[in-house]
């Protein structure tokens, strides 16, 4: 065969929020910013990109069920319609950005990168970003579950409008929001004033840089269910805040979610239990798995097993070696509803070799 | 080896026609290339998502993201066929008496051969349109099914229903079957006389091109390493018949167009090879080197002496098979 390398695939950002949490703000500066990159943009309502790009295109969110209406097989028709448009016209744009409504489900714009071939062959899901007001946030949880899911689902968190609460306001919020996800990188911002380094070309989904973004998570909790602080809580509070937030947890300060995350840490696995059995689990609790993550240690293998999923979707493969001075250890991370912990730690326990 | 003269073109090859016997290339940075000399009109604003020839082989209908559809003729002239604002049109055809029809999310707008505009809302996107080869009526695909609906007339659309979503339909030369593709990587059909089902699955990707062969007897496709071709001439259809398979190899095919006289079809690859493969024996003949490019475009001449091709990379030409 004389076929040449394939055009590089594009990336696609999806950009989540609720109502008011300011994503139009942050698209149309990304929009105006001088980065270099030309942006084709997906949105659901035109008006508010205050933008002339005949690369915007309003899209009729159509979701649908695959795979004979699996429930969490989801995906979003119009963004099939629209990506596969988009490629006829290669060449005019670098990277794709997709605005979703204040109350959009995330995951099924995120599985449409998975499930539909022709999807995946042109696009990658690059990240997905999640605008959170500070000041209603709290608010939300009681009221929008869609709120709690584009945070348990984000990759990066803008925490937005900081300058509208305390301190100990922001704290609550922070907690709450590694509560629901504990790996997504948070940073806070007024006005969405967020580096556009911090939320564009992540590569998120990028087995290879699964974690290698996120040097913090094999710090993040693995020793108390309640225990919420993540990377960005060891940068902006010191120790004794630390173990004050810590003290009040499940009480006065604890915000009742749906929505947890399992840690799991172990030794070396065994390749062929853990992966089943992950497949299982997905499988059999799919619709309640947002995400999930892991570096896997196998016995004899010199390299690092990444996996990651979204519902039943699981990616995994053997990344870059084990350092010498890394201890082979396995992490698994689940976010999701009614997860049980027991079963989550039994599974992943009688994997052990 | 049959003669091939290269045309390299600007864009992704959306589509490739005869409109009035000169070949007409539709790509998607929005040009029209009409014939050989470098002749080349944009009449959209922007890109071309999609087009149609015309009933009469006389003029070519495309749709354009920003918002209009066009109908250009060989001479190189455009006219307004409609307008919808910054909605993208995406899916156009064209219907006995100089109908056309095209649709934007869930609105399906037909205008007659009398200019005369019909405006149906579905309840869902629509995905794919075909006209009935008589009488002004049109096939809808969607999520769930087909409507079948008669402009201008106050008849309820009539639901074809079937479980998922449809992205493309066709209907058999006589207007008996209409039949889908379907993003979950089937095919399906429906007899109209008497709503019996036609399931046809097996593909290892979505079925983008579909093309009758001479008469109606089959139905060529492409969205598997062979070009799976479904008889429709027995008394039940293709159900419980063994489809031909033609042109077997590693890569996809992603194009699939049937001669307009002969029972030989055209079959382009994902990786831009052309093929000729004969029904009755099988028998290929190399029309195309691979190119690396997924071919996008396929249509043959009028008499069936040239066909002309196009890939998603701009590549594109014209084989002479008249020797």
């Amino acid at each position: 065969m004389s076929a040449p390398a394939a055009a590089p695939s594009i990336p696609v950002t999806v950009l989540t929020g609720y109502l008011g949490a300011g994503k139009t703000t942050l698209l149309n500066r990304i929009l105006t910013e001088d980065h270099g990159k030309r942006y084709a943009v997906i949105v659901n309502e035109f008006g508010e990109v205050g933008i002339d790009n005949d690369l915007v295109v309003d899209t009729d969110e159509e979701v649908f069920e695959m795979n004979n209406g699996c429930i969490c097989c989801t995906v979003r028709g119009d963004l099939i319609r629209v990506v596969e448009n988009l490629a006829k016209r290669r060449g005019t744009f670098d990277a794709i950005l997709v605005e979703t409504t204040g109350i959009a489900d995330p995951v099924p714009v995120a599985q449409t990168f998975f499930m539909d071939e022709e999807v995946r062959k042109f696009a990658r899901l690059d990240a997905v970003v999640t605008l959170v007001d500070a000041k209603f946030f709290l608010d939300r949880l009681g009221d929008a579950p869609e709120a709690e899911d584009q945070v348990a689902f984000a990759d990066v968190i803008v925490l937005n409008k900081t300058d509208l609460v305390t301190p100990e306001e922001l704290r609550e919020v922070e907690k709450t929001l590694r509560q629901l996800n504990p790996y997504a990188s948070i940073h806070k911002a007024t006005r969405s004033g967020v580096a556009l380094d911090a939320i564009l070309d992540r590569g998120s989904f990028d087995l290879d840089r699964v974690l290698e973004l996120e040097p913090s998570f094999l710090d993040a909790d693995d020793h108390d269910h309640d225990h919420v602080c993540g990377p960005d809580c060891d940068h902006d509070h010191d120790h004794h805040d630390h173990d004050h937030d810590h003290h009040h947890h499940g009480h006065e300060t604890h915000h009742d979610t749906e929505v947890t995350s399992v840690s799991l840490k172990g030794g070396e696995l065994n390749p062929d239990k853990i992966l089943g059995w992950i497949t299982e689990i997905t499988q059999a609790q799919g619709p309640n798995i947002l995400r999930l993550k892991g570096i896997l240690a196998f016995p004899d293998e010199p390299k690092r097993y990444v996996v990651q999923g979204v519902h039943m979707i699981v990616e995994g493969d053997l990344q870059r070696d084990w350092k010498s001075a890394e201890p082979r250890e396995s992490r698994l991370v689940f976010i999701g509803r009614k997860l049980d912990r027991a079963e989550l730690e039994a599974g992943f326990k009688a994997a052990a070799v | 080896m049959p003669e091939v003269t290269p045309l390299p073109l600007s864009g992704y090859v959306v589509d490739v026609h005869y409109v009035g016997g000169v070949p007409t290339f539709i790509t998607g940075d929005g040009a029209i290339a009409l014939g050989t000399a470098g002749r080349v009109v944009k009449p959209h604003a922007g890109g071309i998502l999609a087009s149609a020839l015309a009933v009469d082989g006389k003029s070519v209908i495309t749709g354009g993201d920003d918002g209009k559809v066009m109908r250009t003729t060989a001479d190189g002239t455009s006219r307004l066929v409609a307008e919808r604002g910054r909605k993208w049109i995406d899916v156009v055809a064209a219907g006995p008496g100089g109908a056309v029809a095209f649709a934007s999310g869930r609105t399906v707008v037909v205008v007659d051969g009398a200019g005369k505009v019909h405006e149906l809302e579905r309840s869902r996107a629509v995905l794919g349109l075909a006209f009935f080869p008589k009488g002004l009526r049109l096939a809808i695909a969607g999520y769930n099914g087909v409507g079948l609906w008669f402009p201008g007339t106050a008849a309820p659309v009539q639901e074809l229903e079937w479980k998922g979503s449809h992205i493309a339909v066709t209907l058999t030369p006589d207007g008996a079957n209409v039949v889908t593709s379907m993003q979950e990587m089937a095919l399906h059909g429906w007899r109209l006389r008497d709503g019996q089902h036609m399931r046809m699955s097996g593909y290892p990707a979505k079925v983008k091109s579909m093309s009758w062969s001479v008469k109606g007897r089959y139905l060529a496709t492409s969205g598997a390493g062979v070009s799976v071709l479904w008889p429709f001439f027995h008394k039940d259809g293709p159900m419980g018949q063994r489809p031909l398979e033609l042109g077997g190899r590693q890569e996809l095919v992603t194009r699939v167009a049937c001669h307009p006289i002969e029972e030989i079809a055209a079959l382009g690859y994902d990786d831009g090879m052309i093929l000729l493969s004969r029904f009755s024996d099988r028998e290929e003949v190399l029309l195309a080197r691979p190119n690396g490019s997924p071919v996008s475009a396929l249509a043959w001449s009028a008499n069936g002496l040239e066909l002309a091709f196009g890939c998603e990379s701009g590549a594109a030409g014209l084989v002479d098979l008249a020797r």
